[in-house]
């Protein structure tokens, strides 16, 4: 921080102040009150000041304070997905789980719910205003507290909208967003950035883009693409001549092959491996902004995973304090206990930090401002405490949680991919 | 939603570090070497703070987070008393915590008063440094266990009994002290007194050598037949069993969110000298996945992220605060995340400059010393983790102890 003039004089009272002749000449007092009296007036000048100019300033001074409040309509917009969440998404978790599928009737309830509308702008018939990633990680969060892998499976078109709308170029966005709005043949797209090799890193990817004439031609092998096998195109992330860059791939192109690839969790979510043997795309399927930022594309990603994570670490959490309140052992119920009691409240402390720390880097990406440091040490947290919660939450209801009769063991392996993932989702 | 520190505070922030900086850094050893000798060098500092709380309604120090909101008809959102007494904190704790605690007029026993006293003991109590006793050498936490004894006689109270941990209890003009009127009554009739310096009967028995804000003096005190007058209790005198002892709890939802600003500041501290000392061997570019950076980078982003999410939690407590939301629970998340997220970053900083960060040529051992404090007073983390969980499973402390 560079000293002001205030800085200056600070460090000069120090030396005063330490100094014995003050005392001998019994100036202390009178240099305190001095001291006193300039501050004061200095503070009285200040506030003059602000006054003065307050009404012009008044709009921007309110929207600049800091504010944990939300919107009425994201109030309601939480209230309702909330809802859902609890009613459907958690009563049909345990047979997608099972099942590795998604009942057809579910799926077209959840279309019905129209979430891709936050992704797209409201000139191409959307709900999106200029703010949307706050907005975004509140619908993961309310959603994931049902389900995680049904909440990811239900982002996925909304992701793929805000990855065009943030990242493809005019015309692109002119071509596609209002298509994910229409009534027949919806783009089904999916997210493909993993690769499945040990310490794999976003910014060094194996799959390779080569330009040829009028193609780009690409090669490599994606992984645990959620929702990729039903995907009718996959947006995928490969190395080009000058950095990463996301291609616009349909799931029918020759040298596309896709199959299931089941894993610890995100069953419901069908994840899928997808190889690329020289895939031709014609250039205009590179996605194109002109402010096009591979780290912002992965930390949109990160956000919402963590959001995610969030909102199913809020649901081990309510699940486990009705769980520890009702299991009585050596005659009272275990919550009285210490030992259990602090695991909770642990769980408590880490889940509101980890929302904080996701709003934050949300409300930074959304206001313009610089977030990428807020958004890793977010999923940095997120991924690290999320993951602690689940395996208390599964430790608390003992030999009970480790079987399929309650959702903590779902919850366990579902989180565990929350540190591991990278793309996939877009908020 | 903004989570940013609102430009109005820019100023306190940048006058607050500046006192950490050009004030507190360069005398912070010598008083860690001298300790019970009182640093004199905060008269001028604390003057300066006077002046500065005078006049503004949000200023520095633990009072201005008791301060009666002006405008309280207003709901819109507030920034207020609570953020700056935070923010102001921070900072100063940046520099050091030991001559933050020790600072004429800003401790608990003024922000007890601020909070709690009628008009005429506003008006009579002003400029009075007080320190505040709560905890006895039988009762630390458990602050409903109190002994010291309160006896009406005549228009006096009497008080009885031996008070240990006062900070700054010799060095101020007063004492805030915790007794109860009947122990029959538990909590309710535990009442606070302000004793002023020379009272008879109030004797100072010893001063603590202590691990760490060794600048902060922490006396004990014990009372004979101190007889102080009627008019020195603070708060209403009648023993109101529904809701008596949480009137002398509630002042802990403004103190606990600065103790745990104490504990940020402290730990940023640690965290800017760390990265400055380790310089190119640790880039510290955010840009690559945890398990590819050096194992002393990732520790440091661990590090930071904790220290973010303490910040985050203690500054939610305080808008909650200055908002009049009710915030026992909030207070209490963000005291025992900073103060364990305090004492998790000094002590690593140390281990991972090394030697250098061992010895006393640097400040990083001393900060490993002082944030030890920060997860103990005030309510330990233990209590916290208590307070916490009997909200959130809807439990007494007769079920869950």
């Amino acid at each position: 921080m560079p000293s002001t003039v205030n800085g200056h004089a600070l460090a000069l009272l120090n030396r005063f102040a330490q100094a014995d002749w003050p005392d001998y000449l019994k100036l202390r007092k009178p240099f305190e009150t001095l001291v006193y009296s300039s501050a004061r007036a200095g503070f009285r000048l200040a506030a003059r000041r602000s006054t003065k100019i307050q009404p012009r300033l008044a709009l921007q001074a309110s929207s600049a304070l800091f504010d944990l409040s939300l919107s009425d309509e994201q109030k309601m917009l939480v209230e309702m997905l909330e809802g859902f969440a609890s009613e459907v998404l958690r009563a049909a978790a345990h047979e997608a789980d099972e099942q590795a599928a998604v009942a057809p009737q579910l799926l077209t309830q959840m279309d019905e719910l129209g979430l891709v509308h936050y992704a797209v702008p409201e000139l191409d018939g959307g709900m999106a205003g200029e703010r949307t990633a706050l907005t975004n990680a509140l619908m993961a969060e309310a959603l994931a507290k049902g389900d995680l892998s049904l909440a990811a499976t239900m982002l996925v078109p909304l992701s793929s909208a805000n990855c065009i709308r943030r990242w493809g170029s005019a015309e692109q966005q002119r071509y596609w967003l209002p298509r994910f709005l229409a009534n027949n043949d919806r783009p089904r797209m999916a997210i493909a950035v993993n690769e499945p090799y040990p310490l794999f890193d976003p910014r060094k990817m194996t799959t390779r883009a080569r330009r040829k004439g009028k193609h780009y031609v690409l090669r490599g092998e994606k992984c645990l693409v959620v929702a990729g096998l039903d995907a009718s195109h996959l947006i995928v992330a490969a190395q080009a001549a000058r950095g990463p860059a996301l291609f616009i791939v349909e799931a029918a192109s020759k040298g596309v092959q896709r199959k299931a690839e089941p894993a610890m969790g995100l069953k419901a979510a069908r994840t899928c491996r997808v190889q690329l043997n020289a895939v031709k795309v014609p250039l205009e399927a590179r996605l194109s902004a002109q402010d096009f930022n591979y780290e912002g594309f992965l930390d949109y990603a990160d956000l919402a995973w963590s959001a995610l994570a969030v909102g199913t670490a809020q649901a081990a959490l309510d699940y486990v304090i009705g769980y520890c309140n009702e299991r009585v052992a050596f005659a009272e119920p275990i919550s009285h206990r210490q030992g259990v009691a602090f695991m909770i409240a642990d769980m408590a402390i880490e889940i509101d930090a980890m929302r904080l720390m996701v709003w934050n880097a949300c409300s930074r990406a959304e206001r313009g401002k610089p977030f990428h440091q807020a958004s890793y040490l977010s999923q940095l947290l997120c991924a690290e405490k999320s993951m602690k919660i689940a395996t208390d939450a599964v430790q608390l209801l003992g030999g009970h949680g480790f079987t399929k009769e309650h959702p903590v063991e779902r919850w366990y392996r579902d989180i565990r991919a929350i540190s591991l993932l990278k793309g996939g989702l877009q908020i | 939603m903004n989570l940013d520190i609102p430009k109005k505070f820019s100023g306190l922030v940048s006058q607050a570090h500046q006192v950490a900086e050009r004030y507190y850094r360069p005398i912070s050893r010598k008083y860690d070497k001298a300790e019970h000798s009182y640093p004199r060098e905060l008269d001028l500092l604390a003057g300066l703070l006077d002046g500065m709380n005078a006049s503004s309604p949000e200023a520095v120090g633990a009072t201005s987070a008791s301060k009666r909101s002006v405008d309280s008809q207003d709901h819109a959102n507030q920034n207020g008393g609570n953020m700056a007494a935070l923010l102001g904190i921070m900072e100063l704790c940046w520099g050091d915590v030991g001559l933050l605690l020790a600072m004429p007029r800003q401790g608990l026993g003024n922000a007890a008063i601020a909070a709690v006293a009628n008009p005429q003991q506003l008006e009579r109590f002003k400029g009075v440094w007080a320190a505040m006793a709560i905890t006895e050498p039988g009762c630390g936490s458990d602050s409903a266990a109190i002994r010291t004894t309160a006896t009406k006689l005549g228009d006096e109270y009497v008080l009885n009994g031996e008070k240990i941990f006062v900070t700054s209890g010799e060095r101020a003009d007063a004492v805030v002290v915790w007794a109860t009127l009947d122990k029959a009554l538990g909590r309710a009739a535990i009442k606070s007194f302000v004793v002023k310096k020379g009272t008879p009967g109030m004797t100072v028995t010893r001063l603590e050598k202590k691990l760490g804000i060794k600048a902060s003096d922490t006396a004990s005190i014990s009372f004979n037949d101190c007889r102080v007058p009627a008019s020195n209790m603070l708060g209403r005198p009648e023993v109101d069993v529904e809701k008596g002892f949480a009137g002398v709890m509630e002042t802990f939802d403004n103190t606990r969110p600065l103790v745990a600003g104490m504990a940020i500041g402290v730990a940023k501290a640690s965290l800017d000298r760390t990265r400055q000392l380790l310089g190119k061997s640790c880039p510290l570019d955010y840009s690559a996945p945890l398990l590819s950076v050096s194992h002393a980078e990732a520790r440091l982003y661990e590090l930071e992220a904790n220290w973010q999410a303490a910040r985050l939690l203690t500054l939610k407590a305080a808008w909650m605060a200055d908002n009049r939301i009710a915030n026992s629970k909030e207070a209490s998340i963000a005291k025992a995340k900073a103060g364990r997220m305090a004492n998790e970053v000094t002590l690593t900083c140390v281990e991972l400059v090394g030697a250098l960060g061992y010895g006393e040529d640097e400040l990083l051992e001393k900060w490993a010393r002082d944030s030890k404090i920060l997860d103990i007073f005030e309510g330990t983390q233990q209590i916290q983790l208590l307070i916490i969980a009997r909200r959130l499973l809807g439990k007494t402390s007769s079920e869950l102890k």
